[in-house]
Order: structure tokens, then sequence, then C-alpha cells
């Protein structure tokens, strides 16, 4: 071999990039797959309605010269105010806690991060548990999810000042803080539970941290949809240095990030979104590790976009699952956590192993 | 294009870093003219790599002050500083499903804002710095597939795509192959940039470097052109080794050969 034999040639034998999609096409494709979940998770239930008259009324209550109303007063209370808040819930919690799994996952560079990593949602358990337990009503209906919220923030603000003693927040003391505080409040909550000695709480209680949106008002949808809106906004303005954590520590600081104060400002937002959503939805596993890893096969792994991909996808995601949640022993529902996990969990392997086999 | 920026003087004055409880880095004097290429060599743990990362902002000196034609790199939003310094840090990212071209493209966060996205000039940019380390073919490969030479070529074409007048490149040449070692330490001395190149081989030191730096035990022993700091003296000293100091015959550099056996005792 001559010394003009660069590398070069082997352009056409490199490995090109494995799997990845046209990236407009399939974020279309995955808000076309949140627009058909939702009309079916709308249309689903009880009184089904045909896809159609689901669009009308919705369009309908948009400006009421888009659709003459050919509809019961019924149905279309049975569609804004029952259903369609629902079916909104799912998609924030779904687009929530996958991007915020996709986010903690850079912020920890560790690609098995998942949002109830931090603790949070054993925090926001204990919060839920305890109301439910001891019959804590001061706030009406806002009492559980304010509840959930204060567990889960001051399990963030435990597991941020452990992380943090000594000086510097590491990754790997960041992880065993938020499983140790995770461990911990999850056995104080399975305390109160068992010891409650009262069947109904602890069926309720057990519901509630298997996940489930059933009972959505319009009340409940504000806070969690600001808070993720808010928090993905932001995300999506910082992708860039978020990006550079995937680089690692030393290089993100050599490429111009404050990297410690940039993760703990990071893992804050992060935590206010996990907070909201765990406070209205209960412990919704497998969603925020699963789909962050199925977007980044797809698109790769720069934020700027995998973050409006998983959004998507995560909602489409939720919105589907809530309905099979709902539908398949109906009139009876299984807690949706129980779905996202026993589909989520199989899908996740067959992922990993095509991965492998590549 | 953005031109890249012009190079500046780096200055460590009396930097000292202490962990926990140890003295990783004492006393630390060093100037690096506009232009100049500085090797820092030394046994392993004799500070190089600590030294470098206080250069670029990875770890905060105890003592002392590093200064960019006479700014305090640390008064300076990272940004700006990455803007005017490159470094080339021996970690390499993993794990992660980063192609080639994304790894390189990071080099040019520092000069955009949020929101902003790339444009033909940051492509050709990226692309540039990928031709000049021989990986474009490359360029929608895996990452973490490349082997470690790649790698490294990739981690460099990255600081260059910084555009920036000052790199700071820790051990940028261990992975890579002969005739690889040779073209990254040319490029760096052609682009014209101040540069302080953490190397462990001194024979390579010597044929590109302005001057040699040799610390132990986190301080300077010896500074000075590769002639004048290359003894066998001073490698005896600070390695322990037994070596030979010969000009090169052709280029006249110095050519250091170490020899089997315990250095003589003095």
């Amino acid at each position: 071999m001559t010394r003009t034999a660069p590398s070069r040639p082997r352009a056409d034998t490199a490995p090109v990039r494995r799997g990845r999609v046209p990236y407009v096409p399939l974020l279309i494709v995955f808000a076309a797959a949140v627009a058909v979940t939702a009309t079916a998770g709308i249309a689903a239930g009880s009184v089904p309605l045909p896809f159609g008259e689901v669009w009308a009324i919705l369009l309908h209550r948009l400006h009421p010269s888009l659709a003459e109303p050919t509809w019961t007063a019924v149905r279309e209370t049975i569609v804004i105010d029952v259903r369609l808040p629902r079916v909104l819930l799912c998609a924030v919690v779904g687009a929530g806690l996958s991007v915020c799994g996709m986010a903690l996952q850079a912020l920890v560079r560790n690609p098995l991060a998942d949002p109830m990593l931090l603790g949070v949602s054993s925090g926001a358990t204990v919060g839920a548990v305890v109301v439910v337990v001891f019959d804590v009503s001061l706030l009406g209906v806002f009492s559980l999810p304010l509840a959930a919220f204060s567990g889960a923030f001051a399990a963030l603000v435990l597991v941020y000042l452990l992380a943090r003693a000594g000086g510097r927040m590491t990754t790997v003391r960041l992880v065993l803080s938020g499983v140790a505080t995770a461990e911990v409040l999850s056995a104080v909550a399975s305390g109160l539970i068992i010891t409650s000695g009262d069947p109904h709480k602890t069926d309720a209680a057990l519901r509630w941290m298997l996940g489930g949106l059933a009972g959505t008002t319009w009340d409940l949808v504000g806070i969690p949809a600001a808070a993720v809106l808010f928090g993905t906004g932001v995300l999506l303005g910082v992708s860039r240095p978020l990006n550079l954590l995937l680089a690692g520590e030393e290089a993100a600081a050599a490429l111009g990030l404050d990297v410690h104060r940039f993760r703990g400002a990071l893992f804050a937002l992060v935590a206010l979104m996990i907070g909201t959503i765990v406070a209205v939805s209960g412990s919704i596993g497998f969603v925020g590790l699963m789909l962050p890893h199925a977007v980044r096969l797809l698109v790769g792994a720069d934020h700027r976009r995998a973050l409006p991909a998983v959004a998507l996808l995560g909602a489409a995601f939720l919105i589907a699952a809530d309905l099979a949640a709902r539908s398949v022993i109906a009139p009876q529902e299984i807690p949706i956590g129980i779905l996202t996990a026993l589909t989520g969990g199989p899908f996740f392997l067959w992922l990993m192993r095509r991965r492998a086999a590549r | 294009m953005t031109p890249p920026d012009r190079p500046a003087a780096l200055r460590a004055e009396g930097v000292g870093v202490t962990a926990g409880g140890r003295a990783l880095v004492r006393e630390v004097s060093l100037e690096v003219a506009p232009g100049e290429v500085v090797v820092l060599a030394g046994p392993n743990g004799a500070g190089k790599s600590t030294l470098l990362r206080v250069f670029y902002r990875a770890l905060r000196a105890t003592s002392g002050r590093v200064t960019l034609d006479g700014d305090d790199v640390w008064r300076m939003p990272g940004r700006r500083l990455a803007r005017r310094l490159a470094a080339v840090p021996q970690e390499a990212p993993g794990e992660f499903e980063l192609t080639v071209y994304e790894v390189a493209a990071m080099g040019r966060t520092p000069h955009k804002r949020a929101f902003e996205g790339d444009d033909a000039a940051d492509r050709r940019v990226v692309m540039g710095a990928l031709e000049d380390l021989d990986v474009a073919g490359l360029a929608r490969a895996p990452f973490d597939r490349l082997s470690g030479g790649e790698k490294q070529r990739v981690l460099i074409a990255r600081a260059l795509a910084q555009r920036a007048g000052t790199m700071v490149l820790d051990e940028p040449t261990n992975h890579l192959d002969l005739r690889h070692q040779m073209d990254v330490l040319r490029l760096i001395r052609g682009l014209g940039v101040t540069a302080v190149v953490a190397l462990h081989d001194l024979n390579l030191a010597a044929a590109f470097c302005d001057r040699i730096c040799v610390m132990d035990a986190g301080r300077p022993v010896a500074i000075g052109r590769p002639a004048e700091v290359l003894t066998p003296a001073l490698l005896a000293e600070v390695y322990r080794v037994d070596a030979e100091v010969t000009l090169h015959p052709r280029t006249g550099t110095p050519r250091v050969v170490v020899l089997p056996g315990e250095p003589e005792r003095r």
C-alpha cells in the first residue's frame, strides 16, 4: 500500500448509519399516529362513536361554522368533558415522560436512566399513599395530586442534596442516591399500605401506584400540560448543550459548557415535569426508558431531531396504551402501568436483540 | 466560512491543583507565545493532563490563574473561551448512537445560539475538518464502531471545527499509526495556532515542537528547545532510563534512543 491510500476509499465499505430513516416523513407519521390514536381514544368507550362524529364535534367546538350539529347533547358532553380531557392528559403524560427520559439519559450519560430513577416517582407515591390511607381531603380533588407533587419534589431535593454532598455532583453518585432514595420511599409507601388494614384503601393505593388516568377531568389537565409544554420548549432550546453531554463531561467543558450548573438546572426542570406528571398519572413505567431508545435508533441521538420525535411518539403510545387499558376487559380497567410494562418490556428486548444482530 | 480565531498568548501563572490532599500540579508558570507549539512531556502522573484540564476549564485550579491574551479563562463565559481555545481531551463519547459527523459537528456549538441551526458554512467547516483528519469517508458511520485511532482523529476534527486560535491536545497521537501521527502533528503545526500538546513520544515532539516542557511530580523541571532539554542527564533523572541522544543526520533534530538496563547511579 502506498502512502497516498488514505482511508477515504472506505467510504463505500464504511458502516452507514444503521436503520436511520428520513426525518420529516417520520415526524409526519408520528403526528398522524397521534391524531389517529386520539380519535380512536375519543371514539371508543361504553358509548362507541363513529370517527367522523368525533371530529365533527371537535371542529364544532373549535368554531361553530366548521360542522353542522347532528348529534345529541349527551354525546357532545361525552366527547368534550369525559373523553377529550383523558386523551389529552394521556398525550401530555406520554410526551412528558418520553422527553424527560431522553433528557435524563443525556444528563446522567447513561442509556438506562429512566424518570423513575431519580426517586421522584417513589416520592410521589408516598405523598399519594398518605392521602389515600389517612383520608386527607383538605384541598378537594387537588389533595392527591398536590400531595404526590410534594412527595416528588421532596424526593428530588433529597436526591440532589445526597448527590451533591462533598462538592461536585457526579453521575454515579446521582444514580446511586436516586436508586437508594427510591428503594427507601417505596418501602415507606408499601409499609403505609400494608398497615392501613383497610382493603379499600389498599386497593385504591395500589391502583394509583400502578398508574392510571381514569376519571380525568379538565381540572387536572392544565398544570401538567403547561409544565410539559414549557419543559419541552426549554429542552429544545438547550438541545445543543444537551448533545455535548453525550460527548462526556471533559469534552462538554472544552466546548464551553458549564457542566455542573447546566446539569443542576436541567435536573430541577426535569424533576418538575416528572413531578407534575406523576402527580396526576401515578407511576407509569417503561415509557421514559423505552421510547427514547426507539427514537434514537430511528433518527439518531441528536436532541434537536430526537426530542420532537420522542414527544410525538410518546403521546401516541400512551394514548394507545390507555385505550387498550380501558377496552381489553371493559367495563373494567387494567392499570396502564401494567400494560406499558407488558408491551414495553418485550418490545425493548426485541429492539435490543435486533440491534445487536446487525 | 468563519475565519479561524487568531493565535493567542497562553499563560499559566503559578497554577497549582490539589485534589484529595495531593498536589497534582504545583506552582506551574508557563508562557506560550502566539503561534508557538509547546509539548508537555514527562512520566505518567507528572501532572500533564491535569495542567491541560485547567487550560480548557474542565478543572479549576486551586491556586494561580490561566490567561489567554491576558484574559483570565475563568472570568469569561465558557462559550467565548471555546471559540478561542479548542481542546482534544482523552475521553471519547460512547453508548449513544452518534455518527462521526455528529461528533465532529459538536465543535460548532460554541458558535451557535439556542434554536440556531447549522448552515452550509458550518457543514463546510465540519467536513473540511474531517477531510483534514482523513476521516471524511466515515462521516455517516456510527462513532462507537470506529477503531481507537479513527476515533481520535474524529475528536481532533471536532476541535478543528471550533476554529479556535489556540489548541490544547492531550496525547492526540497515542492511538495513531506512524503516518497519522506525523500527519496530525504536521497539520497542527501548519495551522499556525498556539498549541500545547501532551506527548509521550520525545522524538515526535522534537521533530514538531518549538519548545518542550518536561514535567515531573507536578512541576516543570526543564523547558526549552528540544536540543537543550533532551539530554541523557535529564532523561535519567526524570524517566530513570539510560538514554542516548544524538542529532539526526538528515533532519538535525535530537533523536532519543532508550537503552535497556538501569541508568548509571550518580
